[in-house]
């Protein structure tokens, strides 16, 4: 899928402002291409299957039974059964959003499924995945397509868990995830 | 003033430590916000969100109900109660029915107005709040000094002394060590806890929906862990639309803390699974602790419309000084006043009601569009009403309004011969009059007046006319300035009268909340500025300005004198600062700048009237670079010099410091000439630069204009 020039400008302000509070942004053309990139990383982070040394992925409309038997061969550590426990230890969280925000550099997720939130929350390393056709303007241009009967959590996460409570100094990851990174990936369908 | 408070203040302005950090914040703050608003049309969005609140709060029920019936329909278990006991019983019966031993807390402002910590520990819970600013203030056993930044008032080395005596040892003052600290000691709690309690920053009544906003990505891990969650909520969080969440969204980060967005929004509309794969129990109060009552006053219903974003706390000259704590427990700063009246008793915000200097900074940033300085003035008069005015008070109005006697005396007071100096009445003086001159010198009282210098000046014939209203400033202390205007506008063909009638403006009574003497003095003025046919009242003094032009038309309506508007209506029409008026003139060509004019380097300083009531603040830089004169912008140019009429006198403490700042700002920009609109902030500043010997010139803008024209 190759994007329109108003649609790139639009992934530009995103990148820069979702860079601009402490997220990393990549983007791959298609799914084979953000699966090696997931490998990649996780081998980076040094995940292995050993007590808090694990990954874990949430369910995600990308990652179908194939691309899991694909990545856990390639990933031992990557661990598809969610519980709290290992999401508390693991190393890395992988969960697939719904929409991103250009103006603010946020990712959206209807997030009712709490291994979603478990991934997302508790291990410190954060990785999203995000179809590039569901980038939007704007907060306005979310709620005109929301239907909130569909759903009962809705999150919103824009940058590294953060904290200036000490003397007004930013400090990157308090309660949740210290690093945040954004895949967006153009061969996607828009969820949801 | 009572000792104690008083004494809290200086306790406050003697830490170095708190006027320092809110110091730095409040310059970083100032920049952050505007910086975060770029590209963004604040007014058009502080309407909608003033329209979406206001009309929230007009129907407070009915929302509730809706909210209600959809959350109900969904699973959640809503319980509304006006009785806030009955939230911390409803909270600890429910822990106690599920056996809850742990709870965790992210932010709420709500459950800190009904101390539910302390209720839910007494009976044995242990209870964890999870912000770190929060959890700093629970483990040292503090009150939240700032709405959003509870723990701003510590350094980092009181942190560090917290943890180490009442968590581990050893803590070493290292912010991101610090940080991981909590993290790793937070941490289990979260996973062991058996009950979750949030606030909210929304609510909307069509879906039964809360919105939680936070940074840490506590909230998220309080209503995702335990299986109850239990969400306390104002009832002024309620708005009816889904959709209208946007703009509040849009405004609350950015208003907070200078954020585009927070790093975590989480949007509930009802229970989710939780980890053992049961449904979450999800309970919302919606608590109204008299936000109803407040909805049904016409003049505190605007207060509902408050996010509680604490910009009005950032921007404040008073609160950077003294912080939150002298404020009282709960909710600080400007808005804190008001709702500490509301949700405590009137009588609570009798103190801290004074520390409002009325710049109106807070009004300016306010995203949900709260005129906050007019309702803390509201405060005042219902407080004065409630009380009584002070005998001293209405001996001093009875001075202040009778214009011979009380320039006699003060001129008495200021060569020496101080017959009245008595302690009491002289701190009362509504002025400039008093013996404090340690930070700055005062201008001696003009042995003539100018309501009789005016009667010598040599005025052409002109067909047309303009009423001078002088103000006890100019006529008593400044006369010169007065002189100005009359020469400026001699040359453009105005004949100035000075109606002798004309007496006090009003503000000191209206601030001091004594609204019907300052409904007289409106009264006094009007007949007095109407008896003779003129074509403009013109005023040199930004507060009477204001006082002419918007407060005697609010003073006669507060005290039921309507039969006397139309008249307060047709001199507000007439009356025009002089500012305004030069540069009118001259751009009719009826003023002239005379050739050969020397350029100088000259900075300004914004008088709260005249910026943010006037909103004339460019005109007389304007009038000055079209002279030819370079402006030099000082640091912080639209902040209050400190003046704030009789508050030098009320509060010195608090009025030096802030003149300091602005005197270093004046120096910093190495003009050698400052012009101000306001004689009272000529006099403050002006006082202040004579005190410490500055060669530069403060001047009124008319005065510098009067000898710049042909």
């Amino acid at each position: 899928m190759s994007l329109t020039i108003e649609s790139s400008a639009t992934m530009e302000l995103f990148k820069m402002r979702a860079e601009a509070v402490s997220a990393q942004v990549q983007r791959v053309a298609n799914k084979e291409l953000a699966l090696e990139l997931l490998v990649r990383l996780l081998y980076q982070e040094g995940v292995e299957d050993t007590a808090d040394s694990r990954a874990v992925c949430a369910a995600c409309p990308m990652i179908g039974q194939a691309e899991r038997t694909k990545l856990e061969n390639a990933v031992p550590g990557l661990k598809f059964e969610v519980t709290r426990e290992l999401a508390a230890s693991a190393k890395v969280g992988i969960s697939q959003f719904d929409w991103a925000l250009a103006n603010t550099g946020s990712v959206v997720q209807i997030a009712d499924a709490v291994d979603k939130r478990l991934v997302s929350t508790l291990p410190p390393l954060h990785i999203a995945l995000v179809s590039t056709a569901a980038l939007l303007p704007d907060l306005p241009a979310l709620f005109a397509l929301l239907d909130p009967s569909k759903f009962s959590y809705l999150s919103f996460v824009t940058g590294p868990s953060r904290t200036a409570d000490i003397e007004r100094v930013l400090t990157i990851g308090v309660h949740g995830p210290g690093r945040l990174i954004l895949v967006f990936v153009d061969d996607l369908e828009v969820a949801a | 003033m009572k000792q104690e408070f008083k004494q809290s203040i200086l306790d406050a302005l003697a830490n170095p430590n708190l006027t320092g950090a809110l110091g730095n914040f409040s310059v970083a703050y100032r920049a952050g916000r505007a910086k975060a608003y770029e590209g963004i049309d604040f007014e058009a969005l502080r309407n909608q969100i003033a329209e979406i609140k206001s009309s929230a709060s007009s129907h407070f029920d009915e929302l509730a109900e809706q909210f209600t019936r959809a959350a109900e329909a969904r699973g959640t278990k809503v319980f509304r109660t006006s009785d806030p006991q009955a939230v911390k019983d409803y909270i600890l019966r429910l822990a106690q029915e599920r056996g809850v031993k742990t709870i965790v807390k992210s932010k709420s402002m709500a459950t800190e107005e009904i101390h539910l910590n302390k209720y839910l520990e007494k009976a044995g819970m242990d209870v964890q709040e999870t912000d770190l600013g929060e959890w700093i203030i629970q483990l040292a056993g503090q009150t939240p000094s700032h709405m959003v930044m509870p723990a701003i008032h510590m350094t980092k080395e009181e942190v560090a002394t917290v943890f180490s005596d009442k968590v581990e040892d050893g803590q070493k003052p290292d912010i991101p060590k610090l940080v991981k600290f909590a993290r790793g000691k937070l941490r289990p709690m979260f996973l062991k806890a058996e009950m979750g309690i949030s606030g909210a920053n929304i609510a909307v009544a069509e879906t039964g929906s809360i919105a939680i906003v936070t940074n840490e990505g506590n909230a998220r891990l309080v209503t995702t862990l335990p299986k109850i969650h239990v969400a306390v909520v104002g009832y002024e969080k309620l708005i009816e639309h889904f959709k209208d969440m946007a703009p509040i969204l849009t405004a609350l980060p950015k208003s907070a803390t200078a954020q585009l967005l927070t790093s975590y929004v989480s949007i509930i509309s009802g229970p989710v699974p939780n980890t053992d794969g049961t449904l979450k129990e999800l309970h919302i109060i919606l608590m109204d602790n008299r936000r109803n009552e407040m909805a049904h006053d016409p003049r505190f219903k605007q207060a509902l419309q408050c996010i509680r974003c604490a910009s009005c706390l950032n921007v404040c000259p008073v609160f950077r000084l003294v912080g939150g704590h002298v404020f009282g427990k709960v909710y600080t700063g400007g808005i804190g006043t008001i709702l500490t009246a509301w949700f405590g008793a009137l009588k609570e915000s009798d103190e801290i009601q004074s520390l409002c200097i009325q710049c109106g900074n807070c009004k300016d940033v306010c995203p949900g569009k709260i005129d906050i300085p007019d309702l803390i003035l509201e405060l005042r008069r219902r407080l004065a009403v409630e009380q009584g005015q002070p005998m001293i008070q209405k001996a001093i109005f009875s001075v202040v309004n009778n214009r011979r006697l009380f320039h006699t005396m003060m001129r008495a007071a200021s060569i020496g011969q101080i017959p009245f100096a008595k302690e009491g009445f002289i701190r009362h003086l509504p002025m400039f009059l008093s013996n404090m001159t340690e930070n700055r010198s005062l201008p001696a009282i003009a042995d003539v007046p100018f309501r009789d210098r005016i009667k010598k000046i040599k005025q052409p014939k002109c067909a047309e006319k303009a009423a001078f209203y002088g103000g006890c400033l100019i006529d008593f202390a400044y006369p010169g300035m007065g002189e100005a205007v009359v020469k400026v506008l001699n040359k453009a063909g105005i004949e100035v009268i000075f109606p002798e009638g004309q007496t006090c403006c009003g503000a000191p009574a209206r601030y001091s909340g004594a609204y019907e003497v300052a409904a007289q003095n409106g009264a006094d003025n009007i007949k007095a500025l109407l008896a003779e046919d003129v074509k403009y009242v013109v005023s040199a003094c930004p507060t009477c300005t204001v006082a002419l032009k918007q407060d005697f038309i609010a003073n006669l309506e507060s005290v039921g004198r309507t039969e006397e508007l139309p008249a307060a209506r047709r001199l507000a029409e007439k009356v025009v600062d002089f500012s305004t008026l030069a540069s009118q003139l001259l751009e009719q060509g009826r003023l002239k700048f005379k050739a050969g004019i020397e350029p100088t380097k000259f900075t300004y300083h914004d008088s709260c009237h005249f910026k943010r009531t006037l909103h004339a603040d460019q005109t007389p830089r304007n009038l000055m670079k079209q002279a030819g004169h370079e402006l030099v912008e000082m640091d912080e140019c639209d902040m209050c010099c400190g003046m704030g009429g009789s508050y030098t006198i009320k509060l010195p403490e608090i009025s030096a410091p802030i003149l300091e700042r602005k005197l270093q700002n004046v120096e910093k920009t190495g003009a050698p000439l400052l012009l101000i609109d306001c004689p009272g902030c000529v006099m403050q500043i002006g006082g202040g630069l004579d005190k410490r010997h500055s060669k530069i010139k403060v001047e009124h803008t008319a005065q510098r204009l009067a000898d710049m024209l042909e």
